[in-house]
């Protein structure tokens, strides 16, 4: 280690990682601020209330959009995670050729610009003459959540050791048993990552259930959208924050007892990465 | 039992098929036809009106700026960060915390910063600065765009920093490069795939938004996905609407096919 770390220099990465720092959450903590905005325009300060806390809970329309955005989450990732493992175990056995193919193909959805994947399942959905509502979003998300499941998990396949699977068979384990027992505990870790990412990705989704979701039914996102000229409700607000600072107390505990670094950095960005 | 196994991925294929393959094979059909159903270009060569053309020019200018300026902000971020020796606790905490945050709220928080008698507005007059005014314009998007795409920069980056050997570093410095020399000869090449992979992450979603600029740029400014939507949502001409997808997939087929050639092994994957 050559770290030749100059006193001057150290501060001014500091003073740079503070700004970025800013950057970043300027937003958030303007959303939070608001979420205690007594007026209801976000324009002016009002003095500070908890009153939208307590409205919250009464407003059937969030409450509505929030059980439908956590349901479609929940659904979508582990039907994502089921399909995406089974598809793994199937790929892992395949000729090479076939494999990268299919994986090109997997690649799509997570290359492709979001409008063009949510415009393409709103003309497929169309032209079956599907009604638009819960089971368009359903169907859409498990679509764009599946790549993730496969990408997390595909990597541990690769270092799954067979032979143990093979030792289990051999020593009079049923198939099934033998891959509850030795295969799932191996791709765990993956699978895991996998459905928090897929989970993430869905909770967050935009664009594409914009295209696929039909009159009647909103998730969170395309709630706040429809209400961005008449103003953003309050409550969302309170709602928001409710959110955030759940997730930011579950990663402070998560990562405390992290010490020991056995988890290589590549899987650990994986959990949760980008909407 | 091979066999059996190989069948587990019966259900994907079956979903990648309908759900990806097939709705990718509907845009074609849409884009190359009008709506008595016979072959037409008209959809895709009306991208060269000049109301799409201005749209899709504007989309290319704002997107590669934001590119670079998350280039620029993010390389030296990734490098001290990389450096730092945090631990991947760190990282997530600055980046993907904020994303928990819904997508659309922390965008419109933004007009709440940059309105006229915003807060930044308010603290500029404050300590006796001139205002700035930058919402509604070409400014706030491209702000809007570095903001919500700047991660998809700095990951694959600080993956590419992490993965350097510290010997290779120690290497030039042993053998007389000074710093500077160090990072254009080794540092540099050796993260490109981490760049490349960096830009088609924030360039892909930034040329193709339309939440962005409605948010931020007022309703005056369309960008290329801003008139995709339109013809989906209101317009409902989808034929045009495929048409001008087509092209944008164009764009985005160039985008990956240089990163394939740049990244052939795919080591900076985010994932």
């Amino acid at each position: 280690m050559t770290n030749r770390r100059h006193h001057a220099s150290d501060i001014l990465k500091k003073i740079y990682i503070i700004l970025i720092f800013v950057f970043l959450y300027a937003p958030i903590l303007t959303l939070i601020i608001l979420s205690f905005n007594r007026s209801k325009t976000r324009a002016k300060w009002g003095g500070f209330t908890f009153k939208w806390y307590g409205s919250l809970f009464t407003n059937r329309d969030i409450m509505q959009a929030l059980y439908t955005t956590l349901l479609i989450a929940l659904l979508s990732s582990a039907i994502a995670t089921v399909i995406g493992v089974c598809a793994c175990l199937g790929l892992n056995k395949m000729k090479s050729s076939s494999r990268s193919v299919i994986l090109g193909v997997t690649n799509i959805p997570m290359l492709n610009a979001d409008i063009v994947t949510g415009i393409s399942l709103m003309l497929l959905f169309l032209s079956f003459g599907m009604r638009f509502g819960f089971g368009t979003i359903l169907l859409s998300h498990i679509t764009f959540n599946i790549p993730y499941v496969i990408l997390s998990v595909m990597p541990r396949m690769k270092n799954l050791n067979l032979s143990v699977y093979e030792a289990a068979l051999d020593l009079g384990a049923s198939g099934p048993y033998a891959f509850f027992k030795v295969v799932l505990p191996e791709l765990l870790p993956g699978i895991l990552s996998g459905f928090l990412l897929a989970f993430t990705m869905s909770l967050d989704d935009f664009i594409i259930t914009h295209f696929t979701k039909g009159a009647g039914i909103d998730t969170l996102s395309t709630k706040i959208y429809t209400e961005v000229k008449k103003g953003i409700k309050p409550e969302m607000y309170a709602l928001s924050t409710i959110i955030f600072v759940t997730v930011l107390i579950l990663l402070l505990l998560i990562n405390r007892p992290e010490k020991d670094s056995k988890q290589e950095p590549n899987t650990n960005t994986s959990t949760v990465v980008i909407p | 039992m091979k066999n059996k196994t190989r069948l587990l991925s019966g259900p994907y294929l079956f979903w990648a098929i309908s759900f990806i393959i097939i709705p990718l094979a509907m845009i074609f059909s849409y884009g190359l036809t009008d709506r008595s159903g016979a072959y037409t270009l008209a959809n895709i060569a009306s991208i060269a009106s000049a109301e799409h053309s201005k749209a899709l020019w504007l989309s290319l200018k704002l997107s590669l700026i934001a590119t670079v300026i998350c280039l620029l902000l993010g390389y030296p971020l990734a490098y001290i960060l990389a450096h730092m020796k945090s631990r991947m606790g760190m990282i997530i905490f600055i980046f993907i915390l904020p994303m928990w945050m819904n997508f659309l709220l922390r965008t419109l928080a933004w007009q709440t910063l940059l309105e006229k008698t915003g807060v930044i507005n308010t603290m500029l007059t404050f300590i006796g600065l001139p205002t700035i005014s930058v919402i509604n314009t070409s400014k706030a998007i491209v702000l809007g765009m570095v903001y919500n795409f700047l991660p998809f920069m700095v990951l694959p980056l600080y993956n590419s920093l992490t993965k350097i050997d510290d010997n290779v570093i120690n290497a030039a410095y042993d053998l007389g490069a000074n710093g500077f020399q160090t990072f254009i000869k080794i540092i540099l090449p050796l993260t490109v795939p981490g760049i490349i992979s960096g830009i088609t992450m924030v360039f892909v979603p930034a040329l193709t938004t339309f939440v962005i600029s409605k948010l931020l740029g007022g309703s005056k400014i369309l960008l290329i996905g801003n008139v995709i939507e339109e013809q989906f949502t209101q317009a409902s001409n989808w034929h045009l609407g495929s048409g001008l997808s087509i092209v944008l997939m164009a764009f985005i087929l160039v985008n990956m096919l240089l990163s394939a050639i740049f990244d052939r092994d795919g080591e900076a994957n985010v994932l």
